[in-house]
């Protein structure tokens, strides 16, 4: 726990575990769930090396913070768009919505 | 003791993050994901990270997991007995991580890393209140700006006839 590499290793866990949603999932908030595990894998990351990696400040955190501001706002916009997907074609299967112009 | 909190809590984080991706069940998903974001937190404690724990929790559970809920229940029939969420592709999404996996693992284990003195700072909280105003205040604004952008496209697009 006092190294850069076990934090490291979580991270991209985490990483790979989200592209594997994002990947095979068919729905589309469990594809938003993917995308928030790969948002908090970049977000130990940034974290792990400001503490390790000999900085004098905190711009790891300030970095962090503003990725857990842009994954509130995406969250926010995916879902109003998918619950539109809903209204318009009543499924949120990602292989459905195939129309272009509903 | 603090070697086997480290170790549980990152067990924590990956079994219950493994049960995100592979659960069929989207609420059985969603709460998995709760029990992710809270362990990432424990993790920002163990690095010292007080504000950043505390920003996880506040945001990210109490905010976009309840987002994600209210989605899940919003984008279902009220009389569906259990949510489904199907998967495909599962091999081609296995060899694709796992491909992506060992690369990082490479990586990570062949890279000499700095090591050596390991940041001291007692308390973040005001340093990256003065960063914020100081150094990255015009990603700051914009941000804001962002946040605000979002608030309003995501009411404007939610709206019953829009």
């Amino acid at each position: 726990m006092n190294d850069v590499q076990s934090y490291l290793i979580i991270a991209s866990i985490l990483f790979s575990l989200g592209v594997f949603g994002v990947i095979t999932k068919r729905n589309a908030i469990a594809i938003l769930m993917g995308i928030e595990l790969i948002l908090n894998a970049a977000n130990i990351n940034f974290i792990a090396f400001n503490r390790f990696g000999g900085m004098e400040r905190l711009d790891g955190h300030v970095f962090a913070i503003f990725i857990i501001v842009l994954a509130a706002a995406e969250a926010a916009v995916a879902l109003a768009i998918i619950i539109n997907l809903f209204r318009n074609i009543g499924t949120v299967n990602v292989d459905e919505a195939q129309e272009l112009k509903g | 003791m603090a070697d086997l909190l480290f170790l549980f809590i990152s067990i924590l984080v990956i079994a219950s993050a493994v049960n995100v991706v592979i659960s069929s069940q989207l609420i059985y998903s969603a709460v998995s994901l709760l029990f992710t974001l809270f362990g990432v937190a424990g993790l920002y404690v163990f690095l010292y990270a007080d504000f950043m724990a505390a920003t996880q929790v506040i945001i990210y559970v109490g905010g976009i997991l309840v987002l994600i809920i209210f989605g899940v229940m919003l984008t279902n029939k009220i009389d569906t007995p259990n949510i489904v969420s199907s998967s495909s592709n599962q091999v081609i999404g296995f060899f694709a991580a796992s491909f992506l996996f060992l690369i990082q693992l490479a990586v990570i284990v062949k890279t000499d890393w700095k090591q050596g003195e390991v940041q001291q700072i007692e308390g973040t909280v005001d340093v990256i209140g003065s960063m914020l105003l100081w150094d990255y205040f015009l990603a700051f604004e914009v941000v804001s700006i962002l946040l605000l952008a979002a608030l309003i496209g995501a009411a404007f697009l939610s709206r019953r006839n829009a």
